[in-house]
Formats: C-alpha cells, structure tokens, sequence
C-alpha cells in the first residue's frame, strides 16, 4: 500500500517523531503534519481527509463520485435532450446505432440513450444514498446501544435483527415493493422496501465492533477517569468501530444501487416514465441481440458507480485507521 | 452547570480522623459458569493523604480486583461485592449511586493502567485526549483545555510538549505514554492515584524514572498513591506502607523498612528470598514451591498451608486472623513470632 509521506520539515526523517525517554534528550525541532495550524488540535477527520486527498483510489473514485453527483443534480449539463419530452423519441429510429448528436444511438422506442442514461442517475444515486443513510443510522445506532449496554438489551436486539436476516432481501423487499406498490411514490418505497432489509448487515458489524472495542483498555481507562455512558459510546466506541461501518456502508451503497436495479427489472421498482439503470436494463433485453448498447451502456454506468462507491470505502476505511499511516 | 463532585463529596476534611481512603473488610466474588471464584476475600487498608501504599502480590491475589472495585469498573455481573465497605473520606462509594460514583472517578481518585497504548484511545490525539479531561469536567473551551494539556504534558516532562501534543498515541515510545497516561489522570487534581502495575510494561532504566515522577507529582500535590505491583524492586524506594496479597487477603501489612528488615509472614520471606543478589552469586535462586491456589476452590485454612515451609497442623484448618504484631504491623500467621525469630537469628 502506498504510504504518502507528510511533509516534514527539511533534513528531517520521519522516524525521528520518536523521542527518546530520555528526559533530558533535546527535543527534535518537529514539523508535524499540522505545523502550519499550530495550536490547532488535528482531528481524526483532518488528518483522515489529509491522508486521503493523497490516495490515487480516493480521487479517481471521487471524480466518479463528483460527476455522477453533477449528472444526477443537473442532467441538463450533460445533454440538451430532455427524455420525458415524448417529442424527443421517434419509434421510426429505434435501436439506431450511435450517430452525429445521439452518442449512444437509440433504444427501444427511438429515444436517445445517452440522454436517458444521464437523467437515470438521478433514481439510482438517490435510492443508493438515502437507502445507505438510512441503514446506517438504524443498524448503527442500534449496534452501538446493543454492544455497549449488553444483556437484556442486546438479546432483544440481536433476535429481532435475525428474524430480519431470515429474509432474503430481494424476495422480501419485492414483496414490500409489490404490495404497497401504486399507494405511495415508487422511489420512496423502493428506499423504504431496501431499508428494512438492509440494516441487519450494519447492526451485526456496529454491534461486533463495539463488543471488541468495548474490552479494550482504554475503554475501561475513560470510564476509570470519569467519562459518562454516552462520551463512551459516541466518542470512544463509536470513532473506533465507525471503519468498518463505513467499508460496509459503501460496499452496501454499491449494492443498493444494484439492488434497485433488480427490483425496478423485476417491475416493482422504478416506474415509467421515471427513468432508472434497473428499467432500462429490462426495457432492453428483450432485444438484446439486435441491439446490445440499450442494455449494455446503463450496465456500465452502474458497473463503474458501485466501483467508484466500493473504491471510496476502501480509501476511506484505510484513512480513518491511523494504525495503517 | 454541570454537577460536580463536590456536590456528592465534602470537598475537604470529612469527617473526624477517618483516613483519606479506606477499605474496609471488601469481598469481591466473581460468578462465573465455572462456580464462585473468590477473588477478594476481606481485604482492608487505609491511604493517607501524601502516602504511598504498595500493594504487592502474584498475579491472580486480588491486588487489582480490589483496585477495580475502589473505581467502580468492575463488570457487574459477573463480579458481585457482596460484603465490606470502600470509604472515601468517610463516604462509602459502594452506597453511591452509578451517576454520584461517576463524578468520583477522574475528579476524586483516578487510575492508571499497566498498558499504556492500550489504555489510550488509538483514533485521537494525546493532547485531544488529556484535554477532554478539562472540557467535560471542567467546562473549559477547547483552545483553553488544549493549552492546559500542552501544561500537563510539559509536567510530566514530555519534550516538545508544544509540538507533541497533536501526535497519536502509538507515535511515542512506551515511556512517553505512561507519562501522558499520567497526565491524563492527574489532570483534575485527584486526592487518592491508583497505579495498577505502571511501569511493568516498561523496560527498567525507564521503570525508575517514572516511578521518580510518580513520588515528584506526589510530593507537589498530596495526593495519596497507591502503588500495585508484583515488583518488589520498584516498591523499596517510593512506598512508605507495604500490604502484601494472598488469595484475596492481606497476610502481611508494614511499614516498608520493617518489612524488608524482617518479614512476619512466610509468604512475604520466600518473595524477599526469591529477589536475586549479588552474594548469591553461582548459588540456586530461591522460588517458592508450589502454585498459586485456585481461587475457584481455595484452600481450607491457610490459603498459604499447602506452600509453607512452616505449615503446622492447625494451618490446615483454622484460617489465621491479621494478628496485631505492632501498631503499625499485622500479620496473618500463626506463626509470626516464629517468622520475625526466624529472621533475626
């Protein structure tokens, strides 16, 4: 792994940030990775976000990250086609191979794809962020109360949350989807539909973190210098299980995204004329070998979005342990 | 405002003559699937504000259950208290509610722990560290903390305290943590310091000086200290009172230089004995036969009978009370007189 140096100052080696215990050993004149904000105390985000902006996986991931975030806040900057326009499809021109002002060509029903791709951003990065936030806050937080406090409280917890594992999610949130589907919005319940299922996998990793760092040393040091319950869960705990809850939110995020796909293939997502990667991919498979791109070109957008989100937890997990600097 | 503790405790005084912390005849019991391990079994001593008790003890005696037990961190369950009192200038902790007992800790006695990297929180800073003590318990801002911290680690003579204090704990070397552990739990001026084996961990040249700044922060401040630890070398020169542990009990308490001039329980010759010397030179180290008891399944009488060169008959069934041998001194064997002989001879 590549280890980028902080600047320190000239001549000076890094290893030299271990003073002797001799009290009397004159003191290296230390530039610390913080030298220009001296008196600032650096925290475990400063320098977190100081290591990561140094990570090659961080920035290709986050140009990723950023140009979707663009392409799904204002599609319009990529395309001057509007595709909920219906003036903009022409049955005649379906499956058009790419040509001058359609990048892509034509799906199914003559509109143009680039056009569609872009505004489908929008359906899958909301549900895959919001759905994430919200498994994150619910799994999270319950883990984190269900670790610490131990006993009654986490038996409860932990056999509720198996009941929820026992279902397979995308059988269970394809039942939620069907069944409430035409009463309420079909993003919000495709969010709600992977949210119930989702938190289970967060609650597990928040709880086992917390349980391992709960015995540690420090944890009962903080307690034996007078930290209350809630400084020991959100201040110690929490910041030293949050990596691995980050890693498996961003990986989720990926998933979710995936998983809004499959149910809007499936018919209980994504509704026309809202536009999503999910429904395109299953607009087009029925013609699949006549014209691939329909198909093809919202499975590469997917494909590189959960990339980008699965590269950025692994970045991030490996910024926030400062073990690993 | 936030509750202080000095709205739980007397911020002074206490009441009449009662010591500055006392632990009176405490029972520590831990209820395992195994059965009931008896891990402090009446153990009683007194610090004084300014004085250092060493506490010393193999390991599995209980030094450290009962120091546990006087902050409050035990695990409840599994661990019970079923008798026995922990006053703290006059006040009995065990009576206090979890809430009063927090605002105890830290402020009143605090504790420092044998392994210091692990007895710091990894994700932060030592100086976001020592300064959380100032902003939780004393309401200070954070730039004010943070330089009340950079004071401390300057205290605990930390080089370039100024430079140092952003650094995570694994940047120091082992010392240099113990010292910042140090400053962690002087920081709110504690009247009685807990030192759980604090230099164990550390090699000896830098073992001493700790223990210098230990007695130092001691002198500056009249805290009472009491010293944990299995070292017999590292108490000889800072500790004004030695209790020695068996099993959960004191067999020997004394001032130190009686102790080390002639010791009154056979437990406390063989662990005298066992310290290598110079004179002894090419001749076997002395040990002590024999294991530690199991404390799920102590022994009857004497905890010590099945190790004693001296066991008699009446060790084996009646369990030696602390005999008084001076004001100063007790000793729990029958034997003591013939011990303290034995010594003088």
């Amino acid at each position: 792994m590549s280890n980028p140096t902080p600047p320190v100052g000239p001549g000076l080696p890094e290893t030299q940030t271990m003073v002797s215990d001799t009290v009397t050993a004159p003191a290296p004149e230390r530039q610390g990775r913080h030298a220009k904000k001296s008196g600032k105390p650096a925290s475990l985000w400063t320098d977190a976000w100081y290591d990561l902006r140094r990570r090659p996986t961080f920035i290709i991931s986050m140009i990723i990250i950023v140009v979707l975030l663009v392409m799904s806040i204002w599609p319009s900057l990529f395309t001057s086609i509007d595709p909920f326009n219906a003036r903009s499809c022409d049955l005649a021109t379906a499956r058009q191979g790419p040509s001058a002002g359609h990048v892509f060509g034509r799906d199914n029903l003559g509109c143009d794809l680039y056009a569609r791709t872009v505004y489908g951003a929008r359906n899958s990065i909301v549900i895959g962020v919001l759905t994430t936030v919200l498994t994150t806050v619910i799994g999270g937080l319950l883990g984190i109360i269900a670790g610490y406090r131990s006993g009654i409280v986490d038996t409860v917890a932990s056999r509720i949350t198996e009941i929820f594992f026992a279902i397979p999610s995308i059988l269970g949130a394809l039942l939620i989807a069907a069944t409430f589907r035409g009463q309420y919005n079909s993003i919000l319940l495709v969010i709600i539909a992977l949210s119930v299922l989702g938190w289970p996998m967060v609650y597990r990793i928040m709880r086992a973190a917390v349980i391992t760092a709960k015995s540690q040393d420090f944890v009962v040091a903080a307690k034996a210098l007078g930290a209350g319950s809630g400084r020991i869960m959100f201040r110690h705990l929490l910041p030293n299980s949050l990596a691995s809850v980050i890693v498996v939110g961003t990986i989720n995020l990926g998933n979710f995204i995936a998983a809004e796909a499959a149910l809007s293939f499936l018919g209980v997502g994504v509704q026309s004329p809202d536009i999503s990667w999910g429904l395109m991919i299953a607009d087009a498979r029925n013609r699949f070998l006549e014209a691939p791109l329909p198909l093809v070109i919202p499975a590469v957008f997917l494909s590189i979005t959960v990339l980008a989100f699965i590269m950025l937890g692994d970045a991030v997990r490996d910024a926030l342990d400062p073990k690993l600097r | 405002m936030k509750k202080t503790s000095a709205d739980v405790l007397p911020a002074v005084g206490g009441q009449g003559n009662e010591p500055l912390l006392a632990v009176d005849n405490l029972h520590v019991e831990f209820h395992t699937r195994a059965g009931v391990v008896r891990a402090v079994n009446g153990v009683s001593y007194t610090v004084a504000p300014g004085e250092t008790l060493a506490v010393l003890g193999e390991s599995g005696s209980g030094k450290s259950v009962t120091a546990q037990a006087i902050m409050g961190i035990l695990d409840m369950p599994p661990a019970v208290i079923p008798k026995g009192e922990i006053r703290f200038k006059g006040t009995d902790l065990l009576k206090l509610s979890e809430h009063d007992r927090t605002h105890v800790r830290g402020q009143r006695i605090a504790m420092i722990f044998q392994d210091a990297l692990s007895a710091l929180n990894p994700v932060f800073t030592v100086g976001w560290q020592i300064s959380e003590m100032f902003r939780v318990h004393r309401g200070m801002s954070k730039s004010e903390a943070m330089k009340k911290a950079v004071e401390l680690m300057d205290r605990v003579r930390i080089p370039a305290a100024k430079q140092r204090v952003h650094d995570y704990p694994h940047q120091f070397s082992g010392g240099m943590r113990q010292r910042i552990m140090i400053a962690m739990s002087i920081a709110l001026d504690p009247e009685v310091l807990i030192a759980d084996e604090p230099t164990t961990a550390l090699d000896v040249t830098v073992q001493a000086q700790i223990m210098e700044l230990l007695a130092e922060l001691q002198r500056e401040s009249q805290m009472g200290l009491i010293l944990i630890t299995h070292d017999l070398g590292v108490v000889a020169d800072v500790a004004d009172k030695i209790a020695v542990m068996y099993a959960g009990r004191i067999v020997e308490n004394a001032p130190v230089y009686d102790i080390y001039k002639a010791p009154a329980h056979p437990y406390t010759k063989g662990l005298l004995d066992s310290i290598p010397r110079v004179d002894q030179k090419g001749h076997e180290l002395y040990a002590i036969k024999g294991l530690p008891p199991n404390l799920l399944d102590l022994p009857t009488g004497c905890a010590f009978h099945p190790r004693c060169p001296l066991r008699q008959e009446n060790c084996v069934t009646d369990a030696p009370p602390l005999y008084e041998i001076s004001g100063t001194r007790g000793s729990a064997c029958h034997y003591w007189r013939e011990v303290l002989d034995g010594e003088r001879r």
